[in-house]
Order: C-alpha cells, then sequence, then structure tokens
C-alpha cells in the first residue's frame, strides 16, 4: 500500500494576494466495511481518516474523512498566496500508514 | 359502569394530548421539528443551541446516476481574517447508514472557505452544510439529491 503515490496540482507561478485552487487525489479504496467481496464476506473497514496541508510548516487545511467519502479521495480547497514555500500535504488512513507529498510554489 | 370506564380512557389520552402539545409547542423553538439522523448530529455539534439557515452556495447534482462519485462543492462568503472566519464545516447525510461525510477545518490562511470533495450517497436524501464561525455560531443549509444507484454497498 506504500507505493500509493497521492497527486496534488498546485500552480507553480502565483502572485501575491492570489487566491488559488489546490486539487489532490489519492488512490485508496476507501473500503466503508459495509461492501462484501465476491464470496459474500465483508470487506473490514479501511479508509483514509484524515487528510492535512502545511505551508511552511504551518497547517493551514484540515479534513477528516468518513467512510461515506468516495473510492480515491479527491479533495479541492482554496489558498491565499503571501509568500514563496512548500506545501506539505498528508494521509493518514485506519492502519496508521502515511502517505506524503510535497510541492513547491513560487511568487512572481 | 360503561360510562366510568369510557371517561377513564378520554382522561388517559386527555392527558397524553396535553403532553403531546406542550411538547410540540415548546421543541421547535429550541431544536429541530423533524428528526433524523441528520438533525440528530446537528443538535449534537450545536450543543442544542440549532443553526440559522443561510444563503450559503452548496452545489450537489440534482440527480445523481451513480451514488459512488457524487461532487459536492460549497463557498461560504467569510472576509476570513483572524478575528471573523469560518472555523469548521460538516457535510451530513440523511439517509446514509452513518450522518457524518466530513469535517472540514480551516484557518484564515486560506483566504476564502471553499472546498469540494467526492461522496457516496446511499438512496435520494437531503445532504446538509453545518458551518461553524470563529464565534461559535452556526449557519446551515441543504440540498436534495436524486440517487439512481445506490452507492453504500450491501
Amino acid at each position: 500500500m506504500s507505493s500509493i503515490k497521492p497527486r496534488v496540482k498546485v500552480p507553480k507561478e502565483v502572485s501575491i494576494d492570489e487566491i488559488i485552487e489546490i486539487k489532490t487525489l489519492i488512490r485508496h479504496p476507501m473500503h466503508s466495511g459495509r461492501m462484501k467481496d465476491n464470496n459474500g464476506q465483508i470487506i473490514p473497514r479501511q479508509i483514509i481518516n484524515s487528510f492535512s496541508a502545511k505551508f511552511n510548516g504551518k497547517e493551514v487545511f484540515q479534513m477528516d474523512l468518513e467512510p461515506s467519502i468516495s473510492t480515491n479521495p479527491f479533495i479541492v480547497f482554496q489558498y491565499k498566496v503571501k509568500e514563496s514555500g512548500t506545501f506539505d500535504f498528508e494521509w493518514i488512513d485506519d492502519n496508521g500508514e502515511k502517505y506524503y507529498i510535497s510541492k513547491e510554489m513560487t511568487v512572481s | 359502569m360503561k360510562l366510568k370506564k369510557l371517561r377513564k380512557i378520554s382522561r388517559r389520552n386527555a392527558l397524553l394530548l396535553i403532553a403531546g402539545f406542550t411538547g410540540t409547542a415548546i421543541f421547535p423553538s429550541i431544536s429541530f421539528a423533524q428528526s433524523s439522523q441528520a438533525f440528530d448530529r446537528i443538535n449534537e455539534i450545536t450543543k442544542g443551541l440549532g443553526a440559522t439557515e443561510s444563503d450559503i452556495y452548496f452545489d450537489l447534482p440534482e440527480i445523481a446516476e451513480n451514488g459512488n462519485q457524487v461532487k459536492v462543492t460549497f463557498e461560504i462568503e467569510s472576509p476570513m481574517t483572524e478575528t471573523d472566519h469560518i472555523k469548521t464545516v460538516y457535510i451530513l447525510a440523511d439517509g446514509n447508514p452513518s450522518p457524518n461525510v466530513a469535517k472540514f477545518s480551516f484557518t484564515p490562511e486560506m483566504g476564502s472557505c471553499s472546498a469540494a470533495t467526492r461522496m457516496r450517497l446511499s438512496k435520494t436524501q437531503n445532504v446538509y452544510l453545518l458551518a461553524e464561525n470563529n464565534n461559535g455560531q452556526f449557519l446551515m443549509t441543504n440540498a436534495k439529491v436524486k440517487v439512481t444507484i445506490g452507492g453504500c454497498g450491501g
């Protein structure tokens, strides 16, 4: 599962005070604990339950996910640019497994 | 004898009726008249304070063909400053096995209170958005979605 590579789209060149849109997508089955497999056995719950975005080390956005979120969670949010820096995105699943990705952003 | 029996029943009924009337007359003002899992959850989050219906951009498809992937977008008008910003946004579904869908925590750094995600809907139902600002006030809105194929399995 650790081979999962999240995808994030952050504009590379931005200007100050611009509100940018950040799109994130991660491949994850998000088993809600209600689906059954081909043999009629319930697939145990296995979801990503938390997502957070940090900018230069400070948390700017956090989201708690529940089983009602679709497979391959797709999250979009906005951010107001103040300075150049790095975004750190983190997803945590029920097993405590963490998925990371970082993105650079430069103010032009 | 027969008359006495009748009166006994009617008195009990009258008591029940009074109890019922006072109940319905008092409760709508402090909590919600409808009883559903989403409203129960709203009452739990707001600690019985309730939320004011407000004009929030809350976009969901009117008819969702596939309940597995329903895009939900919202935008709440807020200056997003340190002293006046939306802190948390909850999305609650009335007809899903559990009312909780997602909880978003916003910070003033974001500049706007807007986000989008994709959710599952098991059947045709109302979806609620509940937002809390930094002063502890609650706003809410709802949207009805018709679901053709449910998306919660089982």
